[in-house]
C-alpha cells in the first residue's frame, strides 16, 4: 500500500477529512522548505503538496507565479526540490508528498530518471499540470515502473468522457477544481462542488480532494464536508510572501493557517 | 481556410500533433475549451457561410490579395538571384497578422462569444485584434508585456483609440511569452463568454492547426501569383520566425513541392554565440511550454530563459510546432540574422525600394539579400515582406541617437 493510499485509508477508518497544503518549494529561499514542511505536519497536514518552481506557470495565478519568481532567484531547480524531500524523509517516513509542477523541468530531467529520483528521495506521488492523460503515456510508464502516484485534476469544465479517462488512469487520490479560473481565484459555491462531486462518485473510488479557492477555516471545512479534503496554497504562500523579509517567521505563521484549518475541519 | 492545399498534408494528427511536436500540454481547466474550439472549427472550416464571408472579409476588409512585387532595385544592388516581395506589410493594419484575427474573431462571432482576448509582443497582432473587435462590436482586452509597453507606445495608443484595453503584464520577462501566460489565465476564468485570439501559429491544439489555415492565403496567392507573373514556382520562399505564422501561412502550401527551398530567418539578436538571441530553432532544444512540444529557448533545469531581439515581435523562447516537425524531416532550413544585419536590411530596403519593413520582416530581407548573391540571376527568392516598419521607427531612431 502506497503512502497516499495507507493515509487516506487511515482517514477513513477514523471519520476524518485531509488538509492538503500547497508550498512552492524554495519559497522565499531554499533553507525555508524543509523546516515549514515539518512545522506543517505538525499543524495537523496529512499529505504536502510541494511545488517544484517553473518560469511559466500557466494554469497559476498571480500569487504561485510570484512564489516560482523568488524560488527561481535563488535557483532552486527540480533536483534542488528532490533534495528537499530527501531531507524531510529524515525525520518524516509517514507524511505522504506531492509534488507539483509543469511538464518541461522533469522533460529535461528525463522521465526515468526523475521518476527513480523521485523515488529515492521519498516523494509519494506527482501532479503534473500541463500533462492531461492523453499525453502522459510516457511519464506514466516510467512513475508506475517505481510504483509513483499520478494524480490528476479534474475541473467543472471536464466532459464526462474525459472525467471517465482521467479517473481510470489517476491514482492516489484525485484533484477536483473548485472554480474556473487559476490558483488563487475568487470564492467558490459548495453547493455546485458538491454535486459535482458526488456524481463523479460513480466514475471512482479514489479519494476526492478540493482546491482552487479555499482562504479560511470556514471554506475549509465547507469543502471536507462534501468531499475528502481540502487542498490550500495560494492563501498560504501570500503569507510566506508578507513574510519574505523575515524568513524564520515563516513555519510558525504559515503553520498558524493550516491549524485553524485543521480545527475548523475536525470541528 | 482548409482548401485542397491544405489537404495534402494531413497534419497536425487527431491530437495535434506534428511528428513529436505541438499536442495539448494545458492543464485540465483549459482542455473543455480546447476541445469546444477544435469541435467549432471542425464544423465551420467546412460550413460554405463561414467560408465565404472569410473571403469576403479578406478581399473587401484586408484587402486581398497582396501584390508580389519584383523589387527590382534591390535585386540590382545585390547582383544575382531575383527578389520577389509579397507585400502583406500593404494589408488593412499593416501586417499579416490581420488574416488570422479575422478568422478568428469570425469564430468567435460563430461560437456568439462577446469578448475576445488578445496577447500581442510588438503590438501588431494586438492591434489586428482590436480591429476586428471594433468592427464586430466585441469586447477586447490586450495583454502586453510591461516591457514591451514602453517600446511600443505607438501601437499601444493605436489598441487605446479602436476601443481595446491594454493591460501591462508585469511579471517573468515581461515580454511576448508572459502575455501569453496572462491571457490564457484571463481565459480560463472567463471561458463561457470569452474567445482567445492567439496570434501566432503556436499554443495548444488546435490553435496551430488554424492559424496556420488562417495564413495560408499567402502562400496560396503566392504560388498563384508567380505562376502568373514569372510562369513557374520561385527557388526558395523565405520569411522570419518568432512564432511562425507569416512563415507556415508561406510555406505550408508550398511543402509538396519539393523544388521550392523554405527558409525560416530566426532573430539572431547579438548573435548566436552570445547566447541573446530569440533563435530556438537554430540554438535551441525540445520540450513544453504554452501547450505544445516544440524547440525553446531553456535553461539546463528546464526554466524558460530570457529572449533578445531587436524586434518585439521576434522576441519569443518558442516556435510553433510545425516548424519544428519541418526542421526534422529536413523540409525547411532555420538560419539566423543578428539585429545589425536586420537593421541593415531595414535601411536597404527604404533607400532603394521606398518601402519600410517592419523589422522582423528585415530579418528575412537580409537573409534573401546574403543568399541571393549566390544565386544564378535566373533563379527566383520569394521574401514574405510581413508588415510595415512605422511601428519601428522609434526604435531605428533611438538606435541612431535621435530623440523623437
Amino acid at each position: 500500500m502506497s503512502r497516499i493510499e495507507a493515509c487516506f485509508a487511515a482517514m477513513k477508518a477514523e471519520g476524518r477529512k485531509a488538509i492538503v497544503p500547497y508550498v512552492t518549494g524554495g519559497d522565499s529561499n531554499p533553507s525555508v522548505t524543509v523546516p515549514l514542511m515539518h512545522a506543517l505536519v505538525e499543524a495537523g497536514a496529512d499529505v504536502i503538496e510541494l511545488g517544484v518552481p517553473f518560469s511559466d506557470p500557466m494554469a497559476d495565478g498571480p500569487v504561485i507565479q510570484l512564489a516560482c519568481e523568488r524560488a527561481l532567484e535563488h535557483g532552486t531547480s527540480l533536483t534542488d526540490v528532490l533534495a528537499m524531500v530527501a531531507q524531510f524523509r529524515e525525520q518524516d517516513q509517514t507524511t505522504p508528498v506531492v509534488l507539483m509542477g509543469y511538464l518541461n523541468p522533469i522533460e529535461v530531467m528525463g522521465y526515468e530518471t526523475f521518476s527513480k529520483n523521485a523515488k529515492a528521495a521519498g516523494v509519494d506521488g506527482v501532479l503534473v499540470v500541463d500533462m492531461p492523460p492523453v499525453e502522459s503515456a510516457g511519464l506514466m510508464a516510467a512513475m508506475k515502473a517505481e510504483s509513483l502516484d499520478i494524480i490528476f485534476l479534474i475541473a467543472p469544465t471536464t466532459s464526462p468522457k474525459r472525467r471517465k479517462a482521467i479517473c481510470e488512469q489517476g491514482s492516489g487520490y484525485l484533484y477536483y477544481v473548485s472554480v474556473k479560473g487559476v490558483t488563487g481565484s475568487k470564492a467558490l459555491n459548495v453547493d455546485e462542488v458538491g454535486a459535482y462531486i458526488s456524481d463523479m462518485r460513480q466514475d471512482t473510488d479514489l479519494p476526492i480532494c478540493v482546491g482552487f479557492g479555499i482562504r479560511d477555516g470556514q471554506s475549509a471545512a465547507a469543502v471536507s464536508k462534501v468531499s475528502d479534503g481540502a487542498i490550500v496554497g495560494s492563501v498560504l504562500v501570500n503569507q510566506i510572501a508578507e513574510l519574505a523579509n523575515t524568513p524564520g517567521k515563516i513555519p510558525a505563521a504559515v503553520a498558524g493557517i493550516v491549524k485553524e484549518m485543521r480545527q475548523a475541519i475536525d470541528a | 481556410m482548409p482548401t485542397t492545399d491544405n489537404t495534402q498534408v494531413q497534419l497536425p494528427d487527431e491530437n495535434g500533433h506534428f511528428g513529436q511536436f505541438g499536442g495539448r500540454f494545458v492543464s485540465e481547466t483549459l482542455m473543455g475549451a480546447l476541445e469546444e474550439l477544435e469541435e467549432v472549427y471542425k464544423k465551420l472550416s467546412n460550413d460554405p457561410n463561414f467560408q465565404e464571408e472569410f473571403d469576403k472579409d479578406l478581399a473587401h476588409y484586408v484587402g486581398r490579395p497582396s501584390p508580389l512585387y519584383f523589387a527590382e532595385r534591390l535585386t540590382e544592388k545585390v547582383g544575382g538571384a531575383k527578389i520577389y516581395l509579397k507585400r502583406e506589410d500593404l494589408n488593412h493594419t499593416g501586417a499579416h497578422k490581420v488574416n488570422n484575427t479575422i478568422g478568428q474573431a469570425l469564430l468567435a462571432k460563430f461560437m456568439g462569444k462577446p469578448r475576445v482576448i488578445a496577447e500581442t509582443g510588438a503590438g501588431q497582432h494586438g492591434v489586428a485584434s482590436a480591429t476586428v473587435a471594433a468592427r464586430l462590436g466585441l469586447e477586447c482586452k490586450v495583454y502586453m508585456g510591461e516591457e514591451d509597453v514602453r517600446r511600443q507606445a505607438l501601437n499601444v495608443y493605436r489598441m487605446k483609440l479602436l476601443g481595446a484595453e491594454v493591460i501591462p503584464v508585469t511579471s517573468g520577462t515581461k515580454t511576448l511569452k508572459d502575455a501569453m501566460n496572462e491571457a490564457m489565465r484571463d481565459w480560463v476564468t472567463n471561458v463561457d463568454n470569452t474567445f482567445y485570439i492567439i496570434g501566432t501559429a503556436a499554443g495548444p491544439h488546435p490553435y496551430p492547426m488554424l492559424v496556420r489555415d488562417f495564413q495560408c492565403v499567402i502562400g496560396r496567392e503566392t504560388k498563384q501569383q508567380c505562376m502568373n507573373q514569372i510562369g513557374r514556382l520561385p527557388d526558395a520562399v523565405v520569411a522570419c520566425v518568432g512564432g511562425g505564422s507569416n512563415a507556415i501561412g508561406m510555406f505550408h502550401p508550398f511543402i509538396e513541392d519539393e523544388s521550392v527551398r523554405m527558409i525560416g530567418v530566426e532573430a539572431g539578436g547579438h548573435g548566436l554565440e552570445t547566447g541573446e538571441h530569440a533563435a530556438p530553432l537554430s540554438d535551441g532544444r525540445p520540450g513544453v511550454l504554452h501547450g505544445m512540444r516544440t524547440y525553446l529557448m531553456e535553461d539546463d533545469n528546464g526554466q524558460i530563459i530570457g529572449t533578445h531581439s531587436v524586434s518585439a515581435g521576434l522576441d519569443y523562447p518558442g516556435v510553433g510546432p510545425e516548424h519544428s516537425y519541418l526542421k526534422d524531416i529536413n523540409r525547411a532550413e532555420y538560419v539566423a540574422i543578428n539585429d545589425d544585419e536586420a537593421l541593415d536590411a531595414f535601411r536597404t530596403l527604404t533607400q532603394v525600394e521606398g518601402i519600410m519593413p517592419a523589422l522582423e520582416s528585415s530579418h528575412a530581407v537580409a537573409y534573401a539579400m546574403k543568399m541571393a548573391k549566390e544565386m544564378s540571376p535566373d533563379q527566383v527568392i520569394v521574401v514574405n515582406l510581413s508588415g510595415r516598419g512605422d511601428k519601428d521607427i522609434h526604435t531605428v531612431a533611438g538606435i541612431d541617437g535621435i530623440e523623437m
